[in-house]
């Protein structure tokens, strides 16, 4: 059972991922990243973390792709331009992607063969309630916490001060220098 | 062959599946060349690294894998706030989204 369901979500998270890439609306690449990070809270769920399910689904698939969708149709966001992309990108980029995956591939298939850590130890089955989450949190992690919230306020207030209106207008430039 | 459908996933699969999501995030981050689906790709990384949070923190019987995951989602949130409020600005002083044309730091 739960192998058909990471089979299922793992391919729905890919192919999303994919469709990202190929999509050239960002409107579609938007609606695919949702679709991967739904799939995602479902593999949240095989690995026993349902609270981090709920808040993957809560707090990425709504609040922050919600955001993004807004951002994509305020702005009016068309089609992009396909260019070659910078040289660096292909000389650079693309071989390190591929080492990136090589290295963390033999790494995993190495830790699996070697035993030091047993990764297909069947242990798929305990799952982490939320109150042993909440309890961990509010005990032990109690100042992380609280500077998180800080971190939240200092980012909604940089939020609205920089998308306001007049902030690097090119009329209100223009304004400013004329009235020099 | 119904022996295999009932076995456990290999947690090294999550961690493949994780290896893979991440590298597709950083070729959506060198293709793209608009600015609000980079900054998605950004996030599609990060969701990666979070999967192999959760699967470590799942074979070491460790909650607090799954609390950095939730740190995680938290800046990621502030993250994408200021990250869109930053390309609305350059928006309305360039009119565009195409990061070949957004090539200077001053307005």
């Amino acid at each position: 059972m739960h192998l058909i369901l990471f089979f299922v979500f793992a391919g729905f998270c890919l192919a999303g991922a994919i469709n990202l890439l190929i999509q050239s609306h960002p409107i579609s690449s938007a609606l695919s990243l949702i679709v991967v990070m739904t799939s995602l809270a479902v593999l949240y769920l095989l690995l026993g973390a349902e609270f981090l399910a709920a808040a993957q689904v809560i707090v990425y698939a709504g609040a922050i792709m919600v955001l993004f969708t807004i951002v994509v149709m305020l702005l009016n966001a068309g089609r992009e331009a396909r260019t070659l992309g910078s040289r660096v990108a292909w000389v650079v980029g693309f071989p390190a992607v591929v080492a990136i995956l090589a290295v963390i591939a033999t790494v995993i298939l190495h830790l699996q063969g070697m035993g030091v850590a047993r990764l297909s130890d069947g242990s798929t089955s305990t799952i982490t309630s939320t109150d042993e989450l909440g309890t961990v949190l509010f005990t032990k992690l109690l100042l992380p916490f609280e500077v998180t919230s800080v971190l939240l306020l200092i980012a909604i207030l940089g939020a609205v001060a920089l998308a306001r209106p007049g902030n690097g207008d090119p009329q209100d430039n223009r304004e400013r220098t004329a009235g020099k | 062959m119904n022996s295999f459908w009932a076995q456990d996933v290999p947690l090294s699969w999550y961690l493949m599946l994780s290896a893979v999501l991440f590298s597709l995030g950083v070729v959506g981050f060198l293709i793209k060349r608009n600015l609000i689906t980079m900054f998605m790709s950004i996030e599609l990384m990060l969701n990666a690294v979070n999967l192999s949070f959760v699967t470590f923190a799942q074979q070491w019987h460790a909650v607090k894998g799954q609390i950095f995951v939730f740190f995680v989602m938290m800046v990621a949130a502030a993250e994408a706030a200021v990250g869109l409020a930053i390309i609305i600005a350059v928006f309305r002083a360039r009119a565009t989204l195409a990061v070949d044309r957004i090539d200077l730091m001053k307005l």
